[in-house]
C-alpha cells in the first residue's frame, strides 16, 4: 500500500501503468514545434460539429475513446473516468461522458486537470479499487475565448502578456500491468494567491501555486531538480515560467537544464503570434501525453515531474474585481530507469 | 478632396487615442468605449466637439466621441422646445437611427457570418 511522504506527498508503491494514451490538437497545435508528437491534427477545429462547444466535446470523446481502443480495452472494462475542463459546469467533459459507457467523476481544477485527474487516477489503483482507469481532459480556444474574456465575434484585441488557450485534449488509461512508464508520486498542490487581478496575465498569478507544489515535492521526497530528466509545469507561459525559476532559485533550487512549460513549448510565439505561450487544460495534457510521454517511451526521459497549473478564477470572479487563485499538482512518472 | 483628407486625419487621431488606452492601460475595451462616449456628450455639451466635426466632418460624427456628441445636442434641442422632459426623450430620439442601424445591420451581420478562431 502506499503511504504519505511528508506533508503533501503520496508514494504510489503499486505503480499503476499509464497503458494507453491519445491526444488530439487543432491546426494551429499541428502546425507548432511538438506536431511530430500528437496523435491526430485537426484541419477545422470545428471538428464537423456546429458549436466550438460541441466541438471541445469532440475532442474529449475522441482522446478517450481512442486511448481505450490504444490500451487494447473496451469502455466496460474501465472502472473510472476522471475528466474535466474549462466550461461552465464542466459541460465538455459531461458531455463526452453521456456517450460513453464508464462511470464518471468530474474534476474541477482549471488548467491543472491532467495531473489532478493522473493524480486521482493513481490514488484509485493504489487503492486497489479500479482495475483500470481513465484521466482526461480537454479546452477549446474559442470556447474559452468565449467564456473568459470576449466573444470571438467582437473581434477584440490580445494583450501582449495573453496567452493562448490550446485546442485539443488528452487521456491516459492507467492499468496495473504491462511495461510502461508508471506514477510513482503524486503531490497534491495547496491554492495560492498572490494578489493578481489582470487576467491577461494569468503565468504570472500561477506561479506561486507552481513554486509552492515543486518546493514541496523536492521536501517530502528529498529529491532535486537534477533528479529528473524533465520537470514540466503546465501553462505559465514564457513570463510565468522565467518568474517560477527565479522564485525556485531563492529556495536554493535550480531548475536550469530540467525545467519547461508545456505552455512555452507547444506554440512558436514569434511565428504564431501566440504572445506569452499557450494554457488551457489542454496544454499540459498533450504535451504530457505526447512529448513527455512519447520520449519516455523511446528512453530518452526516464523520470518526469508533470506539474499542472491552474488558474482558478471564474468569469464573475474577475469581473467582480476579485484575485486569482492559483493551484499545481505534481505527479512524478518513471519509466526504464532504477 | 480637402474634406477626406480631414476626415482620415481626425477619424484617425480619435482611433490613435483608444489604440494607446488598449496598450498602455488595464482598461478594457467596453470601459473605453464608455468613456469615449461619455467625453463626447461631455465635449459636446460644452460645444467643444462642434470644432472637431467642423473640420473633422464623418471623421468626427461616426467614431464613438460622435455618439456622445449626438446624444448632447439632441437632448439640448429637445430641451429647448418641449422643457425638461427633453432630458429623458431627445437623446435617444436624435440618435434613433444610429442605435436602429446598429441593431438592425448587426443582426444581419449574425445571419451571413459565423465566428471563427483567430488567426
Amino acid at each position: 500500500m502506499g503511504r504519505r511522504v511528508g506533508l503533501q506527498t503520496v508514494e504510489i508503491e503499486s505503480k499503476p501503468r499509464i497503458i494507453g494514451t491519445y491526444n488530439i490538437v487543432g491546426p494551429k497545435e499541428g502546425q507548432g514545434p511538438l506536431r511530430e508528437y500528437f496523435d491526430k491534427i485537426l484541419d477545422d477545429d470545428l471538428n464537423g460539429t456546429e458549436s466550438f462547444e460541441k466541438a471541445e466535446s469532440s475532442l474529449l470523446y475522441t482522446a478517450i475513446s481512442e486511448s481505450i481502443k490504444k490500451a487494447k480495452l473496451k469502455e466496460v472494462d474501465i472502472n473510472y473516468l476522471l475528466a474535466g475542463d474549462l466550461l461552465n459546469q464542466l459541460s465538455s467533459s459531461c458531455f463526452a461522458a453521456r456517450d460513453l459507457n464508464i462511470p464518471f467523476i468530474g474534476l474541477y481544477g482549471a488548467c491543472s486537470t491532467m495531473a489532478e485527474s493522473l493524480s486521482v487516477g493513481s490514488m484509485i489503483m493504489e487503492g486497489g479499487l479500479a482495475h483500470y482507469v481513465v484521466a482526461a481532459t480537454s479546452s477549446h480556444f474559442s470556447s474559452a475565448e468565449r467564456q473568459f474574456r470576449l466573444p470571438l465575434e467582437m473581434g477584440s484585441q490580445r494583450a501582449p502578456t495573453a496567452q493562448w488557450t490550446v485546442t485539443g485534449a488528452g487521456a491516459m488509461v492507467l492499468g496495473k500491468k504491462g511495461d510502461f512508464p508508471y506514477v510513482t508520486h503524486v503531490t497534491t498542490g495547496k491554492v495560492k494567491d498572490y494578489g493578481i487581478v489582470d487576467v491577461n496575465n494569468m503565468g504570472v498569478a500561477m506561479a506561486p501555486a507552481a513554486v509552492d507544489t515543486i518546493k514541496q515535492h523536492f521536501m517530502d521526497t528529498g529529491r532535486k531538480p537534477s533528479d529528473y530528466d524533465v520537470i514540466a509545469t503546465g501553462d505559465l507561459g514564457i513570463i510565468g515560467r522565467e518568474f517560477t525559476e527565479k522564485l525556485l532559485l531563492e529556495y536554493k533550487y535550480d531548475m536550469k537544464g530540467h525545467y519547461i512549460d508545456c505552455g512555452e513549448k507547444i506554440f512558436d510565439p514569434k511565428r504564431q503570434g501566440t504572445n506569452a505561450g499557450g494554457s488551457g487544460c489542454g496544454c499540459s495534457a498533450v504535451v504530457a501525453t505526447g512529448y513527455l510521454f512519447k520520449n519516455m517511451l523511446q528512453g530518452k526521459f526516464k523520470r518526469i515531474l508533470l506539474v499542472s497549473t491552474g488558474a482558478l478564477l471564474s468569469s464573475t470572479s474577475s469581473l467582480q474585481g476579485e484575485t486569482i487563485p492559483g493551484i499545481a499538482h505534481a505527479v512524478s512518472i518513471e519509466f526504464g530507469g532504477e | 478632396m480637402n474634406n477626406y483628407i480631414m476626415a482620415f486625419v481626425v477619424g484617425g487621431i480619435i482611433c490613435v487615442i483608444g489604440q494607446i488606452l488598449m496598450d498602455t492601460t488595464k482598461l478594457t475595451p467596453a470601459r473605453i468605449l464608455v468613456v469615449f462616449v461619455t467625453a463626447g456628450v461631455i465635449l459636446g455639451a460644452l460645444n467643444v466637439y462642434d470644432v472637431v466635426i467642423e473640420y473633422g466632418k464623418a471623421g468626427g460624427s461616426i467614431p464613438l466621441p460622435g455618439f456622445g456628441y449626438s446624444l448632447a445636442k439632441s437632448v439640448m434641442k429637445e430641451v429647448d422646445e418641449f422643457g425638461l422632459i427633453g432630458a429623458f426623450t431627445g437623446g435617444i430620439k436624435g440618435t434613433a437611427g444610429g442605435i436602429t442601424a446598429a441593431i438592425f445591420f448587426g443582426y444581419i451581420m449574425a445571419l451571413i457570418f459565423n465566428p471563427k478562431t483567430k488567426e
